[in-house]
């Protein structure tokens, strides 16, 4: 029972046996959830015989991490992934900020239609906005690469990147600027010295998002690659031809890594909140 | 001046985005409208026309592809509500202090790739892989059967991949209701179900919608999933979209069905938007 409800004085006793049958429940599902993450994790220490993975347990070994890099294009292609992520995440960031300002300070003309386009953009399937953007890029002749892929990337980061600085201003005192405008500050000076700090964990929550969501991207990705490849679509390319066991280990890094930002970012925020 | 820059501001603050997304949006949406209506070969270009017959073609010839994907997106939107709803209410009435660890564990699959949490399980339910191999050694499972390929194999892999998305809106609804609700009605002598059936769930019914959208959307237009989970009987929309365009660089027809598509969700996703308003899914996906 949570702590805000004390016992009750009525006649229905609330559940101690649905209490642990949910559980039970949630349990079940949380070993659900990471039964993939083990099993990557732990085939990842697989012996691999002829270099790919064995559907069945064979006996433990570092082999595969000591060839993590050895597969050239697939290293290749998660370098390309990172630089997408990276880049991508910053972008979305640098253009979105500006965006969440606005519909968080201002009333304007055409700001419903702004919540109607941001949206759609989240909501648009996967698929959809791949096909367009490949549309667009072929009737432009644009040639299919990282620039394409890079395009693709912010135009759907953009739209999650405004959301989550939004949510951020929103939770501002307005006196603070009212305060710096007081004291003479432009409102140029006023956003850097007074805004932009008390938003920066909203902005680099965004940049963590969207660096995951792009990493993670594969369908979106598939149409806008062209011959260069990304880690998920050369992963998904060798599902037909077999699968190194250096997929399962760059994937615990990535996994390892994704893990290791979260877990700063939660205990930046701490810090911050608890210094304010 | 001064004032006039406060009229001006939000529409500069705006601008670099808007540009951004008309361009690499909105642009796009039409110019694969355009593409479905173009006639021609990759080779000789196209001319675009008010040839409307690609649609036709298109929807009648993928029937089968289209209902598929609206039943694999319905049923696996369905489960996932159904499996994410009693783990969203434990945690927010019942998760204590550990709240948040919860939904970090329940999170975790984000930090791996989308591709990998498929061919995992690809993996984990191949037939003769560690799973399913000790069980038909031991004669519990018949040698011939299988999982993948199968269309549950594929709504399987669509309700593991949407399950932590659905269950952080819901999560966020329940978190907010007033506990003192709750108790009232108990003292008023509703019974607990009574209580959850004219409380909970009316109060929780924001997020229930929003991630219904989010995520029969985004597995109605997948792929992934029937393409390592599945087999030839399992082609979704998705597939075929990917294959008119890679593999038989058919680009309008490619283009209207994925025109199809995104004005068959496009309907659901508007009939929403004006039942209960944008706002929720923007907050529930921060």
């Amino acid at each position: 029972m949570s702590a805000t409800i004390s016992p009750l004085p009525s006649v229905h006793k609330p559940s101690r046996l649905g209490e642990r049958i949910l559980a039970c429940f949630t349990w079940a599902m949380i070993i659900y959830t990471m039964l993939p993450i083990g099993v990557m994790v732990v085939f990842s220490f697989n012996y691999a015989p002829a270099g790919r993975i064995a559907l069945n347990w064979l006996h433990f070994t570092f082999a595969n991490y000591r060839d993590a890099f050895g597969i050239q294009d697939l290293t290749g292609a998660l370098i390309h992934s990172l630089e997408v992520a990276v880049g991508s995440a910053v972008i979305s960031s640098i253009i979105g900020t500006p965006l969440a300002l606005a519909l968080a300070r201002y009333r304007f003309w055409g700001k419903s239609a702004t919540d109607l386009v941001i949206f759609a953009d989240i909501a648009a399937p996967a698929v959809v906005v791949g096909a367009s953007l490949l549309s667009l890029f072929l009737a432009l002749n644009l040639p299919r690469g990282l620039l394409t892929i890079f395009i693709a990337h912010v135009a759907f980061n953009l739209a999650f990147a405004v959301v989550v600085i939004r949510a951020r201003v929103s939770g501002l005192d307005r006196a603070l600027d009212r305060a710096a405008a007081d004291l003479g500050a432009t409102p140029w000076v006023a956003f850097w010295t007074v805004t932009f700090p008390l938003i920066l964990p909203g902005i680099i929550g965004a940049c963590m998002l969207c660096f995951l969501l792009s990493i993670d991207d594969l369908i979106i990705t598939s149409f806008v690659a062209g011959q260069t490849l990304t880690f998920p679509l050369w992963v998904y390319g060798a599902v037909k031809v077999g699968m190194p066991p250096q997929v399962f280990v760059l994937s615990t890094f990535i996994f390892l890594g994704g893990m290791a930002l979260a877990l700063v970012n939660v205990a930046v925020t701490h810090r911050r909140e608890a210094a304010a | 001046m001064r004032r006039l820059r406060g009229k001006l501001a939000p529409y500069l603050l705006s601008l670099p985005s808007w540009v951004y997304l008309i361009v690499f949006f909105i642009i796009p949406l039409a110019s694969m409208l355009g593409m479905a209506l173009a006639v021609g070969d990759p080779l000789s270009g196209y001319t675009i026309s008010d040839n409307f017959q690609e649609f036709v073609t298109g929807f009648t010839s993928y029937e089968d592809a289209f209902a598929r994907s609206f039943w694999y997106g319905t049923a696996s939107t369905v489960i996932t509500l159904a499996v994410a709803y009693p783990v969203a209410y434990w945690i927010a009435f019942y998760g204590g202090r550990h709240k948040s660890t919860y939904l970090f564990l329940i999170m975790l699959p984000f930090f791996v790739s989308f591709v990998i949490r498929v061919l995992a399980w690809e993996f984990i339910l191949s037939d003769q892989g560690f799973v399913l191999g000790p069980l038909k050694a031991i004669g519990l499972l018949p040698q011939n059967f299988h999982v993948l390929s199968t269309q549950w194999a594929v709504i399987g892999g669509l309700v593991y991949n949407s399950f932590a998305y659905y269950v952080l809106p819901l999560y966020v609804v329940l978190e907010k209701i007033d506990r003192r609700l709750v108790r009232a009605a108990n003292d008023l002598y509703a019974s607990p179900s009574t209580a959850f059936m004219k409380i909970i769930l009316p109060l929780s019914a924001p997020g229930v919608f929003a991630g219904f959208l989010l995520v029969f959307v985004t597995n109605v237009g997948d792929f992934v999933n029937a393409a390592l989970l599945g087999g030839p009987g399992t082609y979704m929309i998705g597939n075929i979209i990917q294959d008119s365009f890679f593999e038989n660089q058919d680009y309008p027809m490619a283009a209207a069905l994925s025109s199809i598509l995104m004005l068959m969700l496009m309907i659901a996703i508007l009939l929403y938007s004006k039942a209960f308003g944008t706002e929720a899914i923007q907050e529930y996906a921060a």
